[in-house]
């Protein structure tokens, strides 16, 4: 029977031959909101299933949002020889491909046109975008079904979506664990069979480290492999969408759809998009896998590093060669983070400021008085924190000892990679030190909270792609297992964790409350 | 004690793109307040910006028309600051890395050529603009001008007068409407000057401390505010005070400079590397089309008038004003006999009519075979230039050739000899007293003569023929 853990290509087949519909799995998955979220809490806005809004997102007619940012025909000058005229180039398929008439959702800060987009912040209550993201209307081309936007950490800044302006999200595994952050919602929302598949965003872990601790799949592409176009923007040279899904498989296929270049970002790459799904062979004798020993430093949980040295193990026992490698900047990562992001994001964040949309303080005596009362009622204490500390990092007298200096170790952490993957094709580590802790466990300890994104982070800093892959529970928990790989050599990266995937049979993992249900139905 | 004056300019000149820098928006001067944006240049979350390649080109072919050094590799910055003219609370600018460095451009002055210095030319976008309501209590904002492609050409402090400034504003104008880089209608705002000055000691190597004057919305504002500036400087310093550093605003109604800010509130603009745009790499084949699509200059051409054509040079500097003048000349020059006589008409006549009826010379009913024609028709004696003051009205109201309006008006001299004599027989006959008094002397009485021929031919008679003749005339009676 199938469900929302049954795999893309399930659906698919079920839909080829007629068994379901997509109006049916779209109730399927409405079904299981009605059932699920009142625990879990993962979705901030439901999305009816009416072809007006499926137009709207493909960037169709006239209400499509901003004629000149609806369709692919909008190219810049000088750049049309990059543009989509409608057919789906890169491999992307069109309204008969993988995707079509499957359910998905999105992470509250991708810009869906016509729908409320917040960022989970209460400075964008009730705002809604006149443009889409690229990814989306991709996706929407492809004929996908959106259901709605997934809550998250305000602004994506955050690793447990208690940063949320709303409420926080709760993990499927057990509600009073989070769910991880910043993609929480998008990856509570996959583990408990709400959706298919969800688009998040990932600027330090913020895909990976939620995939880890629901038990799903996260992919983090390659810097620029994914349009950032209508990704409200955190941190933007570190900021990549990406999907969470419930199998190395199904990431691939998403991808698929998301990536190429777009002639509306400039930072997206003209780099040919491959057949994401050719590395999938089960294959990987003589592949080679380094392990880096700054990934298994002492705050990993003794549980996490069971698993994940068993998965090693299984790994070369499967054909892989396996090797230490050195990464010894790798220390040094999250400070650099926590001055480049928040550097980044104090600038990104500075528009809003009540004058044009979003929130607006009231009874403000002058333009100052409204900037400033605007800012501090419509912005969070964690997003604060991060404008605070990265307007101090830019500041004059600052700048060269604490942003500079930190775009200098980034460049060595960039090569401690380049330097390794001379000698491996993917490196292996914990997605995270812990598993899924309890709400309200961290929330008033910004240093420990951070300490979750250390494996994930160098991988941002670096630009390179990764992908998180359940491998087993740690005391009922999920606990996820890293695969980094080269720039723009996600085929190598899929491939890897693929025949991780299908040796250790655990994906897809169902929380309790979602047994396998057997027999016949759909 | 006499002071020297130190001036550095900072000029904001927007790009004649189609469309803005970072977005698909019309860059239109004059449209409805807030019709030319989109999500892009209105700073909605989640867009980004897209660098125009046109606007690219044009920076490119500006800085390399000021004689700049074109850098192989540059990168955008951010400009952080509040306000409402800037929808993402940053100017996309470039700091430290412009496209341009180490330019120069020549000015005309005291009949000798100065060479100002040209310290960078960057890229950056537009701010826009906010109309304060006459009570100050609301404003308005108008966001068309956001993201207009600009270029910001800072000089060296090598500018000693105020008469210099404007010398070297007009030059830079000159320069880049020549490459076709913007129109520079400093009444539209597309040409921007910001100055900095400052007064030493004669003598004294060291800067005085500077103000910076902004709002000198035209040419005679730039000298008038830098004018008033250098004497209240002057003034307060020969009386013991001293120039605190200051940014001033240029109040034409009350001719003086209003402080707008002092040091103190000076920004930090805090500005880091734009993470939304690649870094612009330019290959030298790049950079050499760019530099051929650079035409003869302003200097170049009048260098050239006054060689070629052996023009006066102050005939060479005003027809050389704008490309489309020059290029005139060279047309009509290269038609006619004594390019001098090209000069003496365009300047005089065409330049006039200009005047009296606001066109630009391209908007003209004359083309420049037209007037060599016309200078044709001298030169061979066919008309006099009186008619040809005429005949030249009618060209530029009508378009005909000369030719056919001297034809159908029947224009032309009368040089006939013999119907000439006739003519001068029935004159000389009718005014005695004017001949007796030639023949007394009275070389005036000739004139009188000859202007008495010229009524009866209705100005059709050559002159030249006539005096000549009316004189042989007397003396052989
Ligand atoms: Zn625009």
């Amino acid at each position: 029977m199938l469900d929302m853990y049954s795999g893309l290509r399930a659906l698919r087949a079920g839909l080829d031959a007629g068994r379901t519909s997509p109006g049916e799995l779209f109730a399927m998955c409405r079904n299981e909101i009605a059932r699920r979220d009142d625990g879990v809490k993962a979705f901030l806005t439901l999305v009816d299933d009416d072809p007006e809004t499926q137009r709207r997102l493909r960037g169709e007619g006239p209400d499509a949002g901003y004629a000149g940012y609806a369709a692919d025909g909008a190219a810049r000058e000088g750049e049309a020889e990059f543009a989509s005229d409608g057919t789906a180039p890169d491999g992307r398929s069109g309204s008969a491909g993988a995707l079509a008439g499957i359910p998905y959702a999105l992470k509250d800060n991708i810009c869906t046109a016509g729908i409320v987009t917040t960022c989970a912040s209460r400075i964008l209550a009730g705002y809604t975008p006149p443009h889409t993201a690229t990814a989306v209307r991709r996706l929407a081309q492809a004929g996908g079904r959106l259901l709605g936007k997934l809550n998250m950490d305000e602004f994506a800044m955050g690793s447990s979506t208690e940063n949320s302006a709303r409420f926080p999200t709760r993990n499927p595994w057990d509600l009073e664990r989070v769910p991880g952050g910043s993609s929480g919602g998008a990856a509570a929302a996959v583990a408990a069979g709400m959706a298919p598949y969800a688009l998040g965003s990932d600027t330090g872990g913020s895909i990976r480290q939620p995939a880890a601790y629901c038990g799903v799949v996260g992919l983090k592409p390659t810097y620029g492999r994914v349009s950032r176009f209508g990704l409200v923007a955190f941190a933007s040279s570190l900021d990549q969408i990406g999907p969470l899904t419930h199998s190395v498989a199904d990431a691939a296929l998403v991808l698929q759809q998301i990536a190429g270049h777009d002639p509306r970002d400039g930072t997206s790459a003209r780099v040919e998009t491959p057949d994401f799904s050719r590395g999938l062979t089960g294959d990987i004798s003589g592949l080679r896998i380094g392990v880096a020993r700054e990934y298994f430093s002492e705050g990993v949980d003794d549980g996490v590093r069971r698993k994940v040295e068993e998965a090693i193990a299984l790994l070369a026992k499967l054909g892989a060669r396996v090797r230490e490698v050195s990464l010894p900047h790798t220390r040094y990562a999250l400070s650099t983070y926590y001055l480049i992001a928040p550097a980044e994001a104090s600038s990104n964040l500075a528009r809003y400021d009540g004058v044009r949309y979003g929130y607006r303080a009231k009874d403000a005596d002058n333009l100052v008085d409204m900037y400033s009362k605007t800012r501090s009622e419509g912005f969070g204490a964690e997003v604060k924190r991060r404008i605070l500390i990265g307007t101090y990092a830019l500041s004059s007298g600052y700048y060269d000892a604490y942003y500079k200096r930190a775009q200098q170790v980034r460049t060595l952490i960039r090569r401690d990679f380049d330097e390794a993957f001379a000698d491996v094709d993917v490196i292996v580590s914990p997605t995270t030190p812990t598993t899924a802790f309890r709400l309200g466990e961290k929330v008033d300890d910004p240093l420990t909270m951070y300490m979750n994104d250390v494996c994930t982070i160098p991988v941002n800093l670096a630009g390179l792609p990764a992908i998180s892959v359940p491998c087993g529970l740690d005391r009922g928990l999920p606990v996820g297992l890293q695969f980094i790989g080269r720039m723009f050599d996600e085929v190598t990266l899929l491939g890897a964790a693929y025949v991780y995937e299908r040796a250790a049979g655990h994906s897809p993992l169902r929380p309790r409350f979602a047994p396998e249900v057997t027999g016949h139905g759909v | 004690m006499a002071f020297e004056t130190v001036i550095g300019l900072e000029v904001h000149v927007e790009l004649g793109t189609k469309t803005k820098i970072f977005c698909n928006c019309a860059n239109e001067f004059g449209a409805a307040p807030n019709t030319r944006v989109c999500p892009v240049c209105l700073g909605s979350p989640g867009v980004l910006p897209v660098l125009n390649a046109e606007a690219l080109a044009l920076g490119i072919r500006a800085a390399l028309a000021l004689n700049c050094e074109v850098r192989a590799s540059s990168k955008f910055d951010r400009k952080n600051y509040f306000y409402p003219d800037s929808p993402k609370a940053y100017q996309i600018s470039q700091y430290d890395e412009p496209i341009g460095e180490r330019g120069y451009v020549e000015i005309v002055v005291g009949g000798g050529v100065k060479r100002i210095g040209v310290t960078r030319v960057h890229l950056e976008e537009d701010a826009g603009k906010l109309n304060h309501s006459p009570l100050g209590d609301y404003s308005l904002v108008d966001l068309n001008r956001v993201g207009v492609p600009l270029i910001e050409i800072v000089s060296e402090p090598d500018i000693r007068t105020p008469e210099e400034a404007r010398l070297y504003m007009e030059e830079v104008r000159s320069i880049l409407r020549y490459c076709n880089v913007s129109d520079c209608r400093m009444e539209e705002g597309s040409l921007r000057c910001d100055a900095n000055i400052s007064l030493r000691p004669a003598g004294q190597r060291a800067f005085g401390t500077k103000t910076e004057i902004k709002n000198m919305n035209s040419f005679r504002n730039v000298q008038r505010g830098l004018e008033y500036e250098q004497r209240r400087q002057a003034e307060a310093l020969a009386a013991g005070g001293e120039i605190r550093q200051q940014t001033l605003r240029w109040d034409e109604a009350s001719e003086r400079t209003i402080l707008m800010r002092s040091k103190e509130d000076a920004h930090d603009y805090r500005y880091f590397p734009e993470p939304d745009l690649a870094r612009v790499e330019l290959s030298a084949e790049y950079i050499a089309a760019r530099r051929a699509e650079i035409p003869e200059l302003p200097a170049d051409k009048r260098e050239r008038f006054v060689r070629q054509y052996g023009l006066p040079a102050y005939d060479a500097s005003v027809l050389t004003a704008s490309r489309a003048l020059a290029e005139y000349f060279d047309a009509v020059a290269a038609l006619v006999r004594d390019a001098k006589s090209a000069s003496n008409w365009i300047m005089g006549d065409l330049l006039a009519h200009l005047k009296v009826t606001g066109q630009e010379i391209e908007q003209v009913n004359m083309t420049p075979q037209q007037l060599a024609q016309l200078i044709g028709l001298i030169d061979d004696g066919t008309i006099s230039t009186r008619i040809a003051k005429t005949v030249l009205r009618d060209v530029l109201e009508q378009g005909k050739d000369p030719r056919v309006l001297i034809e159908e008006q029947g224009l032309a001299q009368i040089s006939d000899e013999a119907a000439l004599r006739a003519i001068a027989q029935r004159v000389i006959e009718a005014n005695p007293k004017s001949v007796e008094d030639y023949r007394a002397g009275k070389e005036k009485a000739l004139g009188a003569l000859v202007g008495q021929m010229m009524k009866e031919t209705k100005g059709k008679a050559n002159p030249q023929m006539v005096n000549r003749m009316i004189a042989d005339m007397i003396a052989g009676d």
